[in-house]
């Protein structure tokens, strides 16, 4: 019973291929019978999400929603190797945008413009603004849900007064803060520079104010050496001249946004000001103890630039979150997601549980109750920028391709570090943005 | 004679021999060797990841080697492997050397160095990240000043927070080999050189470090090929930021794998990875010298 090379090499070479399908098997899409939906963690959103689902579960219990959650950085890659594995969830949570249309371009989640036509109820009922970047090429793939999340510039009341000084009105205003607020010791903003999209929303506004909405909108369009424009020149010069100032906290490159150590920095009076995403005010109300209710926690829309084109209304941001499906489910697992979208999705009570937690969901119809709720002044505040807002701009990294994405946030990270020039920094992106 | 007839016939226990292999071969075929051919293969390719695969030739081996990121992630792992081998071995010798002597409470001391090596690395890098944050860490809390520096945020500082977090958490493993190492020396070697009047230094230098030949090529050799795959340490600590400063061959293939959806070239790097790795370990055995099998124990 000798065995030779050859059954040996055979038994190699079968054997983990056999077993690397067994293993495999249990979570795929077409196992089960429920659907699977995976979204990021994080209190107090994540509360929200388990709790639109557990309700859609309760309601419905022939079908299940089987939920799991990531945290932010991690979620955005492991939900890419999912789907290009082919073991995406039913339900995949996004953004929209540039890598929403990279599913799309693979095929990898189902087309739901009929769906809409078939449902105009579900689709009239939402925001007319999110469904922007729901939309590849005239088609609709995702369904618009959650909140609307411009970036907004949060500042403590607090230290302002100490330092007798009030909000910048203008960019100079902001250069002329910082030795103020050095003097005392405190950060004169908070950033939470690892993260990389932190440092990115800096120039998505600088742009915005001194080239007007025209000047990303020439980026994306992929025009020949879009990012070397004098304007886009002197915006990436102006976040270098506040870097160099001093103007944000120390040791910033190192701070991670996922951590919310940037915004517990503000909160704590260690810095004055912070350029955030509107979601940063429930995690503030959340971690900060008396800091929200207190009226220490100041907001405004950020400053103009001095000659800039821009209109002081644009803004930039997440104008909502997003859900599509993936091709790959069961039919049946692809019938439970779009009765979640049409009877899970943004019902009364986790509208009600958003505005709770000082957000404005995407729903019409909901200025009674954001005027009721204990944070009524930062609902109106958030709900007439995204309603009056000029141009309401997708931020970047998600409006590009995740290529694209990668090389700009290297490169901004670069640019805070001083390690580029603006030239430079122009220079590297031209090469993957340009046609 | 019973005994002797007892043992199975030789031609059986040959038999059983290639079965005894096949688990470990199966285990380094299903994850080592096929692995390695599908990362060679889509070296070949574009791929993003999520749509089809296009065989592009050599489109990804171009890319990336006309890149100027991959010296500059080439010289950052060899610095890494550099440096982290100059502040290892030394460490580890001496700890070795100590923990393999009667001093008392040797075998506590010994439990205290090893409990850095029960630890995860992420764990190890989450607390050392907060313990170093300049606003809320050690320093801002104990208020010195001269421990609240940026110490991730400058490439120069995060470099040497990486590798004095590296070498924490490694130097009680490689003591551990040490100790083996100088518990096999023959005592007679250090009696006789008493008589002779050398000097515990002495000694050290002309027995201890002589007989401890191989065990510092084995220990270099995990070392310096371990340090070619760092990944989970410097990944939680600094992201391989600040800027590029700490983004070794390991992180960079991940960074244009699966951040920026680049696969063909993401592989490459990884043959490259493989190909230097063989390459280095192959160096450190020459380094034993062509009599790497002959006894150092000759004539003892």
């Amino acid at each position: 019973m000798a065995i030779s090379r050859r059954t040996l090499l055979g038994l190699a070479a079968g054997v983990p291929v056999s077993a690397a399908l067994a293993g495999c098997g249990s979570s795929g899409p077409g196992s089960g019978t429920g659907a699977t939906y995976w979204y990021l963690n994080g209190q107090p959103q994540e509360g929200v999400r388990a709790g639109a689902v557990d309700a859609f579960n309760k309601a419905n219990s022939k079908t299940q929603i089987k939920d799991t959650t990531f945290q932010n950085d991690a979620y955005k890659t492991k939900i890419k190797t999912a789907i290009g594995a082919g073991k995406a969830p039913t339900i995949i949570w996004g953004w929209g945008g540039g890598t929403l249309r990279t599913y799309v371009e693979a095929g990898q989640v189902e087309d739901l413009t009929s769906w809409f036509d078939q449902h105009s109820d579900v689709k009239k009922r939402l925001f007319p603004s999110s469904f922007g970047a729901a939309t590849v090429d005239g088609k609709i793939y995702a369904m618009p849900c959650e909140t609307v999340q411009p970036i907004i510039l949060f500042y403590n009341r607090r230290v302002f007064e100490k330092i007798g000084a009030e909000p910048p009105k203008s960019w100079d205003d902001i250069m002329s803060l910082v030795p103020k607020f050095l003097a005392k010791d405190i950060a004169p903003f908070s950033l939470g520079g690892q993260s990389r999209w932190t440092n990115m929303m800096w120039l998505e506004f600088l742009f915005d104010r001194i080239g007007g909405a025209e000047l990303f909108q020439s980026i994306i369009e992929g025009e020949k050496n879009a990012w070397s424009q004098p304007d886009a020149i002197k915006a990436l010069t102006k976040v270098q001249d506040l870097v160099r100032a001093h103007g944000f906290v120390k040791g910033f490159s190192s701070i991670t946004a996922d951590s919310n150590a940037d915004q517990a920095l503000l909160y704590t009076d260690k810095a004055a000001m912070m350029l955030h995403g509107a979601w940063s005010y429930g995690i503030q109300k959340n971690d900060g103890k008396k800091f929200v209710p207190s009226g220490a926690l100041g907001y405004m829309t950020f400053p103009p630039v001095e000659g800039g084109k821009g209109d002081p209304s644009d803004t930039v941001g997440n104008p909502a979150q997003y859900l599509s499906i993936s091709s790959k489910a069961s039919a049946e697992q692809k019938k439970v997601a779009k009765d979640y979208f049409a009877t899970g999705v943004l019902q009364d009570e986790e509208v009600k549980k958003w505005i709770d937690n000082g957000s404005v969901p995407i729903r019409l119809g909901t200025e009674k109750l954001l005027a009721s709720s204990e944070s009524a002044d930062f609902l109106k505040f958030t709900y007439d920028i995204a309603s009056k807002a000029k141009v309401f701009a997708q931020s970047w990294d998600q409006a590009l391709s995740p290529t694209a994405a990668e090389t700009l946030l290297d490169n901004i990270v670069k640019l805070f570090q001083l390690s580029v020039s603006p030239k430079q920094f122009a220079d590297n992106l031209n090469a993957v943005t340009g046609k | 004679m019973s005994a002797v007839t007892s043992r199975p016939p030789r031609h059986e226990q040959r038999n059983v021999l290639p079965w005894l292999v096949m688990p470990a071969l199966l285990m380094f075929l299903g994850f080592a060797v096929l692995p390695l051919v599908g990362v060679f293969a889509l070296s070949f390719t574009t791929w993003d990841g999520i749509g089809a695969i296009h065989a592009t030739g050599l489109t990804s081996w171009r890319k990336v080697l006309s890149d100027p990121g991959l010296p500059h992630a080439l010289w950052v792992t060899f610095l890494v492997m550099a440096v982290s081998w100059a502040v290892q071995t030394p460490a580890s010798i001496l700890i070795g050397v100590f923990l393999a002597g009667r001093q008392r409470y040797r075998a506590v001391l010994g439990v205290v160095y090893f409990i850095p090596l029960m630890l995860s690395s992420a764990a190890i890098a989450i607390a050392y990240k907060a313990l170093l944050n300049p606003n809320f860490g050690l320093g801002a809390g104990l208020d010195i000043d001269l421990l609240s520096q940026d110490w991730l945020g400058r490439p120069g500082l995060a470099f040497g927070v990486i590798i004095f977090v590296v070498s924490w958490q490694f130097v009680p493993f490689h003591s551990l080999i040490y100790q083996g190492g100088v518990q096999q020396i023959p005592k007679s070697l250090y009696e006789a050189a008493q008589l002779d009047g050398a000097g515990r230094v002495r000694q050290f230098f002309s027995i201890t470090l002589p007989q401890l030949k191989y065990t510092i090529i084995t220990s270099s050799t995990l070392m310096v090929v371990g340090s070619l795959t760092f990944f989970d340490l410097i990944f939680v600590l600094t992201e391989g930021g600040p800027g590029d400063a700490t983004r070794v061959l390991a992180l960079d293939m991940y960074k244009r794998g699966f951040q920026a959806s680049l696969m063909g070239p993401a592989s490459v790097i990884a043959v490259i990875l493989v190909l230097v790795g063989l390459l280095l370990a192959l160096l450190l055995r020459r380094l034993g010298g062509r009599d790497a099998g002959a006894s150092q124990l000759e004539g003892v």
